[in-house]
């Protein structure tokens, strides 16, 4: 019988713990995908952050260090640091990422840190369960924005790839979904455009993937879906916010 | 035999730890620390090593933390408030099992406080000082010369027991300079099979973690790390006597403090008084059995440190609160004079419980 | 001798922990115990500076000079502060360009040098530190200037060897100073 689906290698086992309808795992395996198409298994290190893919160090089948909230890019500058000939990724949420550990996402970009980050923007913190996240939207209710998100109060949204896109350091920067197959494919050479920098020492690329939370959003997984179409994307426009090589060669 | 040169103690950390193997330092600007930064950022780059000024102190300690976890020989440095920023990273290496050296050269505190030395934050580097069940090997010298071995040997102890062990310094250490000798040792004593490499498709991948989510499993993993501090209490104690054999008056006192009370020691005994000076170079784990030892012919003893009396807690305890402990301390960045312990030393000599 | 206390005193810039340094170097080279302890800190940057340095042939104790031995006093708040300090017996060197009133003290001695002005006048007015330190070097039995090379080679850093000789030059002078 002909295999026509598979596992990637860089996946292990372990049964993922994510929500139905959690895209987690869509991103877990396409980012599983292209360290088997690289060919770099033996050579990644991944650092997992905080919040629901804190035990993403059980499901990646390469070496895994497990950082404090906020902390990864600083952790992965760290084993970068220490040996440069290994491909290094995050793998870090919104709350993780764009609050808590805002200082360390930006510097590491300053620094061009020859790193991946795969950043998970669905705004709210999932793992414990629901609470406003930097990235929910105006409007939007969560936990403790039960009234939906007041700007006048709490503020705006943060808009990370074009936050880091006024950071000269930064190399490469794109904004992705995968809310259905065509964005799903196109999220995977994104990812894998971020990997090959990597590869090719480039410095910091940050791939940030818009990605449901229907548990905590209150909704089915196919409303879900339809919600990054018809209320994330107008307000986190997708593409390529960054693309310092690109902009050379177009010079 | 080296030379001896004339260094700081900031400087004599830092090249002790070059010598120590020790290639990758990450730190951020901090008085009265901040030589030690200096002359890293000047020698890493020249023996390929990464030197690198992070964005905050809490950034420093997690670049500590990936560094340690793919196995090799970090540190960190800072003093007082900046320490209290890498605590929570200081947790999560002993969570980890991860081994580092931090060092930490004392200021005034709380809060901003001040930039003079001090010692008040020995009950934050020996009781934990961050959150969880845990200890760090804490190192406390008293010379520029201990300011290098002990930056060695911490380096080692952390990656014989895989545990944080820190420099327990202060401003005058950091500052001052004595003719020093930094020997070279090796940095690969102890094997790492845990260490992140890469698994090169040859094993099963290694993770760095200190998250339990089952509390039957976190409870093992603590008895476990526990049994492991047994035997760093056990092996690892490292404390100076002087003249305490026949000693009347114990007085204990570590780093800075303790050269100013083994002045008033002298003095004493001048005056005919046996007065004794027990020094601990560990604080974690904390000589007991020399001050139990002692306080069976000592009447009575003197706790001299840099902080509202913080230490002096582990000296009733280690004697069992046998024999009466006085306190002579100065705070807030002031030092104490030889002539104040002395003051002290005849005082509780003629009986005083004042 | 068994401990020798120096204290140097002035204000930031003078050079004072460099001659401290210089003299720490010397006991160093002679084989004895040695200690240098600066202030640090804001005050640094053009306050009040000061620098114990300790020589001894025992192992040093505490290296805060307390009651120093001898005094270098470069400006007048320094020896308004410190004048009282100095053993009996002491020495007390004062820059006396700089501070115009005389040491009220009878039982030191005292050693008044216009190092500020022969710096000056001699084109070298960052040095008024070294000429008074060879002026200490010539009065205090314990110190020599036998090593002299041999010190300010070790504590000249490399991009400053041109300074080598104006050093040497101030020290002797200082040194030479009736």
């Amino acid at each position: 019988m002909a295999v026509v689906f598979e596992k990637p290698k860089a996946l292990t086992d372990a049964p993922l713990h994510y929500c139905p309808g959690c895209t987690h795992g869509i991103v877990h395996r396409l980012v599983a995908e292209v360290i088997d198409e690289l060919g770099i298994q033996g050579e990644t290190i991944a650092v997992a952050s905080v919040g629901c893919s804190v035990m993403s160090y059980d499901y990646f089948d390469v070496d895994c260090v497990q950082a404090a909230h906020g902390r990864a890019p600083a952790v992965a500058t760290g084993v970068k640091r220490s040996d440069p000939s290994k491909i290094v990724f995050t793998y870090q949420g919104d709350g993780d990422l764009a609050a808590i550990g805002t200082a360390e996402t930006v510097h590491s970009a300053a620094r061009r840190e020859n790193i991946t980050v795969i950043f998970i923007n669905n705004a709210i913190y999932g793992m414990t369960g629901g609470q406003m996240a930097p990235t929910t939207l105006p409007g939007q209710v969560t936990q403790t924005s039960p009234y939906g998100r007041d700007v006048n109060t709490v503020g705006y949204p943060m808009k990370v790839c074009e936050l880091l896109s006024g950071v000269d350091g930064a190399a490469y920067l794109e904004r992705v979904s995968v809310h259905d197959v065509a964005h799903v494919r196109k999220a995977k050479a994104a990812i894998k455009k971020a990997f090959q920098n990597q590869i090719d020492g480039k410095g910091f690329s940050l791939i940030e993937v818009l990605s449901t939370c229907p548990t905590n959003w209150g909704v089915s997984p196919k409303k879900a879906l339809e919600w990054i179409e018809s209320d994330m994307i107008p307000y986190y426009p997708l593409g390529v916010y960054k693309d310092i090589y690109a902009e050379e060669e177009n010079k | 035999m080296g030379e001896k040169v004339l260094m700081k103690g900031n400087e004599a950390i830092a090249e002790a730890a070059i010598k120590a193997g020790c290639r990758h330092y990450f730190g951020y600007p901090i008085t009265p620390q901040t030589e030690v930064a200096a002359y890293m950022s000047k020698r890493m780059p020249k023996i390929g090593g990464t030197f690198l000024q992070a964005e905050s102190e809490v950034a420093a300690i997690n670049m500590v933390i990936g560094v340690s976890s793919t196995g090799k020989r970090v540190m960190t440095s800072s003093s007082s408030p900046g320490v209290s920023l890498k605590s929570e990273g200081i947790s999560y290496l002993a969570g980890c099992d991860l081994p580092a050296l931090v060092v930490n050269v004392q200021r005034g505190g709380p809060g901003l406080g001040g930039i003079q030395p001090s010692q008040s934050d020995y009950f934050q580097a020996t009781k934990g000082g961050s959150h969880g069940d845990y200890h760090n090997i804490v190192l406390a010298p008293a010379s520029v010369q201990e300011m290098a071995s002990l930056t060695q040997k911490g380096f080692e102890l952390a990656d014989k027991y895989r545990m944080v062990s820190m420099i327990l310094a202060d401003g005058t250490l950091g500052q001052m300079m004595e003719p020093v000798e930094i020997e070279e040792v090796s940095a690969n004593q102890v094997e790492k099979p845990w260490a992140l490499t890469g698994t090169g498709m040859k094993r099963e991948h290694n993770i760095v973690n200190s998250l339990y989510l089952k509390p039957d499993l976190l409870e093992i993993k603590n008895f476990e790390r526990f049994e492991k501090y047994k035997v760093v209490e056990e092996n690892e104690v490292m404390y100076e006597e002087y003249m305490v054999e026949d000693a009347d008056i114990c007085v204990v006192a570590f780093g800075i403090s303790a050269r100013v009370a083994k002045n008033a020691v002298n003095m004493a005994r001048a005056q005919g008084i046996k007065a004794g000076l027990i020094r601990p170079i560990t604080l974690w784990p904390f000589p007991k059995k020399p001050l139990f030892n002692a306080a069976q012919h000592c009447k009575a003893f003197i706790s001299v440190e840099m902080n509202m009396g913080q230490m002096i807690q582990d000296v009733e305890l280690a004697i069992r609160c046998t024999r009466p402990v006085y306190l002579c301390n100065r705070t807030g960045g002031m030092i104490p004079s030889p002539d104040q312990v002395l003051e002290k030393i005849v005082e509780v000599n003629d009986g005083g419980a004042k | 001798m068994s401990t020798l206390n120096i204290l140097y005193a002035g204000f930031g810039g003078q050079g004072i922990l460099f001659s401290g340094k210089f003299v720490a170097y010397d006991g160093l080279i002679a084989g004895k115990q040695v200690s240098w302890l600066p202030s640090y800190g804001p005050e640094m940057r053009g306050g009040t500076a000061n620098c114990s340095v300790i020589i001894s042939d025992d192992p040093i104790g505490s290296p805060i000079v307390e009651k120093p031995d001898v005094l270098v006093a470069m400006n007048g708040p320094s020896l308004d502060k410190y004048e009282n300090e100095v053993v009996s017996g002491g020495k007390i060197f004062v820059d006396s360009a700089l501070i115009e009133r005389k040491v009220e003290r009878t039982d030191v001695d005292v050693y008044y040098i216009p190092s500020t002005k022969i710096a000056n006048e001699k084109g070298i007015p960052t040095l008024a530190n070294m000429i008074i330190t060879g002026k200490m070097i010539k009065e205090v039995p314990e110190l020599s200037i036998d090593n002299m090379d041999t010190v300010l080679s070790k504590i000249v850093s490399a991009r400053h060897q041109d300074l080598l000789e104006v050093n040497k030059d101030a020290v002797r002078t200082g040194y030479d100073y009736e």
